[in-house]
C-alpha cells in the first residue's frame, strides 16, 4: 500500500542523499519525493511517497528515517486530512484538427496552456494523483511527448476551531 | 563557565542579515547569560521562534526581533562567544576541542591533510599512538571504547587515509561503539575536482556511521566536534565522522566551546514508559518458564547489576549474546551462556521452550535467531532496548520498552516479586548434565578448547579478551569463563578479522594495569600483523594467543560440513609467526605440545611485554555445537538428541 509521510529535515548537506540512501540500502520503495525549503530556510519540507508491504515495514521506514540525526519530524499523513499537490507539465502534440478537443480537456481539469508551438503546446496541470492520472489519460490519445511531474506534496488540514 | 557571553555578528551570511545585526546590537548593549532551547515543533506546531532567554523576549517586545531565528542551530551556536574569546585556527580548534570532551589519547596516522592538525597536536603535547594502519587505528579506537565506556578518537588523512578508515567505521558501527574519526580532507577550493587524495568520505561512509560532517567553515568546527561526540556517545552509540579541508585546518576562528548541543532531530530516550514498565511487570509474573536474553546493550547501559538483580529475584536463565558474554557471570548458576548459531544446547533449548523470553538490549540477530518462525515459538517476547528501531525489527514483540536498560531495570525489579521456578530450573539442570559444553580432549595435539579453557583458568576470567574472527573467536566465546563487564571485545555484528590485535592495542593503554590477550586465527591475525611494530614501539604488553591451525578454519569447516570438504582456498602457507614477531622486536613462543600450553601460556601472561604465543592446534577441529543456516536453533550439528 502507497502512504504519504511527511517530513522536516535540517537542511544541512547531504540530508537527501542520506534519505535517498537509506531506502537504496534497505530495499525501501520510493513512489515520489518532493522537497523544497520551508517558511524557515534552515529547515525543509519533504513530502515522501512510499509503498510499503505491511504496517511492520512502514514502522521500520518510519522508524529507520526518524533515526536520522537530521530528520526533525516525521507523520505518517495517508489517513490524515490533507491537501495533496502534484504538478505536471506535458507536452502533447497539437494540430488545427484536435485543438479545440485538447483545449477542452485543458478547460475542465482547470488546467493551463503555458507554451503553444507549431508541433504541441504544453499543458500545465496541478491537482492529486488521480486528477493528474486522469489528464493524462484523455491526453494521451493525442500523443504525449513529454511529461515532467513533481511528486506529492502535501500539507494536513487544520482541525476546525483551532 | 560563569563568564558573561554575548552575541557577535558572524561573518558571510545573507538573507537575514538585518535581523541579526539588531539583534546583535540588543546583545552587545545588555550582555547577560543566555539560555537557549529549541522549542519543540511538534509542541509549537510551526518554526521556532528565536531561543528562549530573557534578552530575546525582551527584543521581541521592543519589535526588535522577528520569529525566525537568523542562523542554523550549529552556527547559531558558534557566535555565542565568550568575553575573551581566544583567536586561534582550526586545527588548534580540534585539539582543544578534544581536550574539552576529555579525550585523553588519539589513535591516527598522518598525511599532507592533517599535518596542521598534527602540528597542533605536537605542540599541545597531545598523547597519540601511531598505528601502522588507518584500519588499526580505527579498531584501537574502538577497543579503547568498548574496554572503558568512554568514545574513542582516531585521525586519519584525506583520501586513502580516509577510506583505511572504513572498516573500522562499519564495524563500530554494527556493535554500537561510541568512536569519532577525524579526517583531513582537500582544501575547500578543490572539493569535488578529483582533486589529489580527494575521496568523498562523508559520501562514503554514510551508511556506516551514525553521522557524519563536513566542516565548510572554520566558525562551525567546535559546535560540530560538540555534536559529534555528543552523538557518538548518547543514546544508542556510534561511529561519527568529522571531514575537516585543510583550509578549515589553517584559518583563524574566535574560539568557543559551546556547552550544549542544538539538534532538534536527535532526543534518545532514556526514560521508560511507566504503564508499559508495570504492564511488563506483570507478564513476567505470569510466567513459568522465562527466559532472559541478554545483549551488548546491558554493557553499552551498565546494567550488569540490575540484569543479575532481575535474574536472581526471578530465578529465570541467563542466556546472551556473543556481544554480552561478560555481562553476566560465566560460573553463576543461572548462565546458560550464549546461545544461538554457536551457542550452548541448554541454550537453544530453553529459548525454544520458554514461554517468556525477556530481551534485555538485544538485537535478535539472525546468528541468534536461527530460521526466525522457529525463535521461541511458544514465548512471549518482552523487549527493552534504547532503539526504537530495534522493537519487532526482526521478531514481533508483545511488549516493547524503548528506554535506557539500566534506568528501566532499576525500576522494573522493585515491581516484582520474588519467584521460584523449579521445575524449569530442573529441566534446564537435565539439559545442563546431558548436553554440556565441551569437546573430545585429544591424545596428540593441541585441542585450541583447551588452550582457551587453560587461558580462563590461569586468568581466573579477568583478563579483558580480544578475538579475531572465525574459529578462535567462537572458542574463546565458549570457553573463556567471563567474570567481568567489558572484558570481551570482539567484533560481532561485522564479523571483522583482523579486528582483535589492533582492538588489543587500544584497551591495553585503555587499561595499562590488567592483562589484555587477543585470541587469534592465523588468518585474522595477518590481517593487521603490522600492528606488532605498534606494540613494540610502545611497550604494550598485548599477548597474542594465536591458535594457529594452518587452514582458514571456520571456513574450512562449512566446506567441510557443506562442500564435502573441498578445501577451497581456505589452505594458509603461513610465516614462521615467532620469526615474524621477533623481526618486530617482540617476544615469541612457540607451543607445540599440550603439556605444554600451561607453562608458556604463565611464561607469557607473566612477562611485562608484548608476547606472540604460537600455539599449533589441531588444524581440523571444528566448533560444535553448530546451528547450520536458517535452521532452527534447536537443530544442533554436534548434539545427539
Ligand atoms: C563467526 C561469528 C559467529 C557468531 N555466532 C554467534 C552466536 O552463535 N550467538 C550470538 O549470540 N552471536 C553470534 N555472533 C554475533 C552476532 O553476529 C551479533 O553480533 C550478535 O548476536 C548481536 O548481539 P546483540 O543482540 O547483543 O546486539 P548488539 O549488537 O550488542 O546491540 C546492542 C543492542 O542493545 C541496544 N542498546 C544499546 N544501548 C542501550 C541502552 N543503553 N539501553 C538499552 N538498549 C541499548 C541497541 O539498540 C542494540 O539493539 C557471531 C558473530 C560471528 C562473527
Ligand atoms: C575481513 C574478512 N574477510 C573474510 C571474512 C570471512 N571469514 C570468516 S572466518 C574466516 C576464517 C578466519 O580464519 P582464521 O583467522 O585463521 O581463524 P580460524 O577460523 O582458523 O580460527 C574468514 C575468511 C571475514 N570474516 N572478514
Ligand atoms: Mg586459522
Amino acid at each position: 500500500m502507497k502512504h504519504t509521510l511527511a517530513i522536516l529535515v535540517m537542511n544541512n548537506p547531504g540530508v537527501m542523499a542520506r534519505i535517498a540512501g537509506l531506502y537504496s540500502r534497505r530495499g525501501y520503495n520510493i513512489s515520489s519525493i518532493a522537497v523544497g525549503e520551508t517558511e524557515d530556510p534552515r529547515i525543509s519540507r519533504i513530502t515522501l511517497v512510499v509503498e510499503a508491504e505491511d504496517e511492520t515495514e512502514l514502522e521500520q521506514i518510519a522508524k529507520q528515517l526518524y533515526k536520522l540525526i537530521d530528520v526533525i519530524k516525521l507523520s505518517d499523513i495517508t489517513k490524515d486530512k490533507a491537501v495533496e499537490r502534484e504538478l505536471a507539465l506535458i507536452k502533447v502534440h497539437c494540430h488545427p484538427a484536435n485543438r479545440s478537443e485538447i483545449l477542452q480537456i485543458v478547460d475542465i481539469f482547470r488546467a493551463k496552456i503555458v507554451d503553444v508551438s507549431q508541433e504541441g503546446v504544453i499543458i500545465e496541470v496541478t491537482g492529486d494523483t488521480d486528477k493528474i492520472q486522469a489528464i493524462l489519460d484523455l491526453l494521451r490519445p493525442f500523443g504525449l511527448r513529454e511529461i515532467a511531474r513533481t511528486g506529492k506534496v502535501a500539507l494536513v488540514r487544520s482541525a476546525a476551531g483551532r | 563557565m560563569g563568564a558573561s557571553r554575548r552575541w557577535l555578528p558572524v561573518e558571510g551570511r545573507s538573507g537575514a542579515a538585518g535581523l541579526e545585526k539588531r539583534w546583535c546590537a540588543y546583545a552587545r548593549e545588555k550582555p547577560q547569560k543566555f539560555e537557549y532551547t529549541w522549542p519543540d515543533l511538534a509542541v509549537t506546531g510551526k518554526c521556532l521562534t528565536l531561543a528562549k532567554c530573557a534578552g530575546c523576549e525582551a527584543a521581541q517586545k521592543q519589535g526588535g526581533i522577528a520569529e525566525s531565528p537568523p542562523l542554523a542551530g550549529r552556527i547559531f551556536i558558534s557566535m555565542l562567544l565568550e568575553e575573551k574569546a581566544m583567536k586561534i585556527t582550526g586545527a588548534q580548534a580540534v585539539v582543544e576541542s578534544l581536550r574539552r570532551e576529555g579525550v585523553d589519547i588519539i589513535f591516527g596516522y598522518p598525511g599532507g591533510a592533517v599535518i596542521p592538525i598534527y602540528d597542533a597536536m605536537y605542540q599541545a603535547e597531545f598523547r597519540h599512538i601511531l598505528t601502522r594502519h588507518e584500519q588499526a587505528a580505527a579498531h584501537a579506537a574502538h577497543g579503547y571504547a568498548r574496554s572503558t565506556g568512554k568514545t574513542g578518537v582516531c585521525i586519519a588523512t584525506s583520501g586513502p587515509g580516509a577510506t583505511n578508515l572504513v572498516t573500522g567505521l562499519a564495524t563500530a558501527y554494527m556493535d554500537s561503539v561510541p568512536v569519532v574519526a577525524i579526517t583531513g580532507q582537500v582544501a575547500t577550493g578543490l572539493l569535488g575536482r578529483d582533486s589529489f587524495q580527494e575521496a568523498d568520505i562523508t559520501g562514503i561512509t554514510m551508511p556506516v556511521t551514525k553521522h557524519n560532517y563536513l566542516v565548510k567553515r572554520v566558525t562551525d568546527l567546535p559546535a560540530i566536534i560538540k555534536e559529534a561526540f555528543y552523538i557518538a556517545g548518547t543514546g544508542r552509540p556510534g561511529p561519527v565522522l568529522i571531514d575537516i579541508p585543510k583550509d578549515v585546518t589553517t584559518s583563524l576562528l574566535d574560539y568557543y566551546y559551546p556547552d550544549q548541543v542544538i539538534l532538534p532531530g536527535y532526543k534518545p530516550v532514556y526514560e521508560g514508559n511507566a504503564r508499559q514498565i508495570k504492564a511488563a511487570a506483570a507478564l513476567i509474573q505470569e510466567a513459568k518458564k522465562p527466559v532472559i536474553y541478554a545483549g551488548g546493550g546491558v554493557i553499552i547501559s551498565g546494567a550488569e547489576k540490575e540484569l543479575l538483580l532481575l535474574a536472581e529475584k526471578l530465578q529465570a536463565p541467563v542466556t546472551t549474546t556473543l556481544m554480552a558474554l561478560d555481562a553476566f557471570p560465566g560460573d553463576h548458576p543461572l548462565s546458560l551462556r550464549m546461545l544461538g548459531m554457536h551457542g550452548t544446547a541448554y541454550a537453544n533449548f530453553a529459548v525454544t521452550e520458554a514461554d517468556l523470553i525477556i530481551a534485555v538490549g538485544a538485537r535478535f540477530d539472525d546468528r541468534v535467531t536461527g530460521r526466525v518462525e522457529t525463535f521461541a515459538p511458544q514465548a512471549k517476547i518482552v523487549q527493552i532496548d534504547i532503539d526504537p528501531a530495534e522493537i519487532g525489527k526482526n521478531v514481533a514483540v508483545d511488549l516493547p520498552i524503548v528506554g535506557d536498560l539500566k534506568r528501566v531495570l532499576s525500576e522494573l525489579v522493585p515491581l516484582l516479586a520474588p519467584q521460584e521456578h523449579e521445575a524449569w530450573l530442573e529441566q534446564i539442570a537435565e539439559w545442563k548434565r546431558r548436553y554440556p559444553l565441551t569437546y573430545e580432549e585429544q591424545e596428540q595435539g593441541i585441542s585450541p578448547q583447551m588452550v582457551v579453557e587453560t587461558l580462563s583458568e590461569l586468568t581466573r576470567g579477568e583478563a579483558i579478551i580480544c578475538t579475531e574472527v572465525g574459529q578462535n573467536q567462537m572458542w574463546a566465546a565458549q570457553f573463556y569463563c567471563f567474570k567481568k563487564p567489558r572484558s570481551f571485545i570482539t567484533s560481532g555484528g561485522l564479523g571483522t578479522m583482523g579486528f582483535g590485535f589492533p582492538a588489543a592495542v587500544g584497551v591495553q593503554i585503555a587499561n595499562p594495569d590488567r592483562p589484555v590477550v587477543d585470541i587469534a586465527g592465523d588468518g585474522s591475525l595477518q590481517m593487521n600483523i603490522q600492528e606488532l611494530a605498534t606494540v613494540a614501539a610502545y611497550r604494550l604488553p598485548v599477548k597474542i594467543l594465536l591458535l594457529n591451525n594452518g587452514y582458514l578454519g571456520m571456513v574450512r569447516q562449512w566446506q567441510e560440513i557443506f562442500c564435502e570438504k573441498r578445501y577451497a582456498a581456505t589452505i594458509l602457507q603461513n610465516p614462521d609467526f615467532c620469526k615474524l614477531a621477533e623481526a618486530y622486536g617482540v617476544k615469541a613462543l612457540a607451543v607445540e605440545k599440550p603439556e605444554e600450553v600451561r607453562t608458556k601460556l604463565e611464561e607469557a601472561l607473566a612477562y611485562t611485554g608484548p608476547v606472540l604465543i604460537d600455539c599449533r592446534v589441531n588444524p581440523e577441529e571444528n566448533v560444535m555445537p553448530m546451528v547450520p543456516p536458517n535452521a532452527a536453533i534447536y537443530d544442533m550439528l554436534g548434539v545427539e538428541k
